[in-house]
């Protein structure tokens, strides 16, 4: 049977009027290949590859959007983690390939790069601490790359000593992108399980376990999702469910549609598709509003962290039918200043840090774009972090901390970061010190994993 | 075995085959009823050589809605020259119009 006006009404209505898209269509790039011992030849080496094999990502991504009349928001590059390629190198200072992956990233014409990353969830090599002490100004002089540092593990537990780093690094960020209000921040995320094939940023790395280049995919869909709950408003949460898993299913098909579609033309391997809902700034565009028209008055109230894990696990459920290979991240975003939604809950008060810390613990990302008073001491952003390190080690799920100390502004002010970063009030953040526990450094064992209660 | 099954067995099996070799464009059009819409789409797509092989339309309310099954493989047209034109002629007529290969709606909306 052809496809009926019933279905083409239905996917014509969500792309145009509920925001459908694919949110981004991200090449992942191995650049294992291109380790030297000196940074120029080093640099080359990096540069050379991208700008070959992504050279026609964006063109071919656009002919995509056209021929399939769905919009294709995104196109990025993940590249091998560049702590593995700076061990064995004759520098110190990686700024420089910070330099070059933002170059290539401008010459192919992607929006974001991922991967100026480190895997430290048990120890430091050379290459991890020149990455680490190099992303103040990598970040301070570049626009596209994005940095990931992985610090905990539920199998290797919490390296406190990168926790209490990772502090000092975010607020080193933060000033010397003062005069953006601290937007190096905003592409610097500390994980906790991280994936090797999530496809959003500022997350993204090529895992050393991947194929040499290979195309992931990341959907979207918050509007699609919330009108679809909104037409069944007194239904049971069977019926709830139900509903989100059905359009889950249709939103990650188009995903593995299109896929399929970019890794067959550009003749680079198909990694996953990725679950995960995320918001943009758009009205409309909210996983926040998700919650509230399931009946929750205001995101952040009672009942907020069960809404947001039906949610999670319905558009799971949904996703993992409509694809072959699902990955990455794969959960809920709750992003605050990319979340029109999140923004309103937060400036009338209802969405604390504390409730959202609550939400992390039942959705994929942590505390993300989160905006912090200037003042905010380096050891209590390593607080922060270890709490939602926690989180995931002992749920044995990805966490993640993108915080902002938005350098001169207070709890209360408000921050514009443009774009799909968007805009956010200042969090309050508790005064309490948590300096003595971050400094007692080490690492916190790997928990059990049985006497799971 | 029965002479329907001996009949079926083949031509099912042809019409259940995927279309994969020769992707089917559906075109979409929405917008506020008017005399001659049908003429108006139709003519661009004969001028390109492009073949209606389904077709369906309705009014809801003042509502005008119709999707079109083209093929398009016996044209030496591009497919982004049948969008260009006929998103022009939508623009003309003040209607939305689009034209998407069909697999977009297949992949999800079947499983």
């Amino acid at each position: 049977m052809r496809i009926s006006p019933r279905e083409i009404l239905e996917t014509i209505k969500m792309v145009e009027l509920e925001h459908f898209d694919i949110r981004t269509v991200t090449m992942g790039i191995s650049l294992r290949d291109c380790a030297r011992p000196s940074i120029d030849a080093l640099c080359e080496a990096i540069y050379e590859k991208i700008v070959t094999k992504a050279a026609n990502l964006v063109s071919v991504a656009n002919d995509i959007e056209k021929e399939f009349g769905i919009p294709i928001i995104n196109k990025r590059i993940s590249v091998t983690p560049i702590a593995l390629l700076a061990d064995s190198l004759e520098e110190d200072n990686l700024t420089k390939v910070a330099q070059t992956l933002d170059k290539a990233a401008k010459e192919v014409g992607v929006n974001f790069i991922g991967g100026f990353s480190a895997l430290i969830e048990k120890g430091f090599t050379k290459g991890d601490r020149r990455l680490l002490n190099s992303i103040p100004e990598a970040l301070a002089s570049t626009e596209r790359v994005c940095s990931s540092i992985n610090v905990a593990s539920t199998r290797a537990g919490i390296n406190m000593d990168a926790v209490g780093l990772m502090g000092k690094v975010i607020k080193e960020t933060a000033l010397k992108t003062a005069q953006n209000d601290g937007i190096g921040c905003a592409k610097l995320v500390v994980f906790c399980n991280i994936p090797e094939d999530n496809p959003f940023m500022a997350g993204a790395l090529h895992g050393v376990s991947e194929a040499e280049t290979v195309i992931n995919i990341g959907v979207s869909g918050p509007g699609v999702v919330r009108n679809a709950i909104s037409s069944i408003p007194k239904k049971d949460f069977g019926v709830l469910a139900e509903t989100i898993k059905r359009t889950a299913f249709k939103i990650t098909r188009a995903g593995e549609l299109i896929g399929r579609e970019a890794s067959r033309r550009l003749g680079v391997e198909f990694g996953i598709v990725d679950l995960s809902l995320a918001p943009t700034p758009a009205v409309g565009d909210s996983v926040a509003e998700i919650l509230e028209t399931m009946g929750i008055d205001r995101c952040g109230g009672p009942g907020t962290t069960a809404a947001l894990a039906l949610l999670n696990d319905a558009v799971k459920k949904g996703g993992a039918m409509a694809s072959c290979y699902v990955g990455g991240l794969s959960g809920a975003f709750i992003p605050v200043s990319e979340d029109a939604g999140m923004v309103r809950a937060v400036e009338e008060n209802v969405l604390t840090l504390q409730k959202l810390e609550a939400m992390t613990a039942v959705c994929s990302v942590g505390l993300d774009m989160i905006a912090l008073p200037g003042d905010t001491e380096a050891a209590t952003i390593s607080g922060i972090i270890a709490d939602e390190m926690a989180i995931g080690v002992i749920n044995k799920k990805t966490t993640a901390v993108r915080a902002i100390p938005v350098p001169g502004k207070k709890a209360g002010d408000h921050v514009e970061f443009g774009g799909l970063l968007g805009s956010s009030p200042i969090m309050n953040v508790s005064q309490v010190s948590c300096q003595s526990f971050v400094d007692r450094g080490g690492r916190i064992p790997a928990p059990l994993q049985s006497l799971i209660n | 075995m029965k002479d329907w099954q001996e009949i079926s067995k083949d031509v099912l099996a042809e019409a259940l085959k995927e279309e994969t070799d020769n992707p089917k464009i559906i075109v979409s059009v929405l917008g506020k009823d008017q005399v001659g819409i049908i003429a108006e789409i139709t003519a661009v797509i004969a001028s390109l050589g492009g073949n209606i092989i389904d077709i369906n339309q309705t009014i809801f309310r003042e509502l005008f809605s119709m999707n079109m099954v083209l093929d398009i493989s016996k044209t030496p047209e591009p497919f982004s020259k049948f969008k260009e034109e006929l998103e022009a002629k939508g623009k003309e007529l003040g209607l939305m119009v689009l034209a998407q290969r069909e697999d977009t709606f297949t992949k999800m909306h079947r499983v």
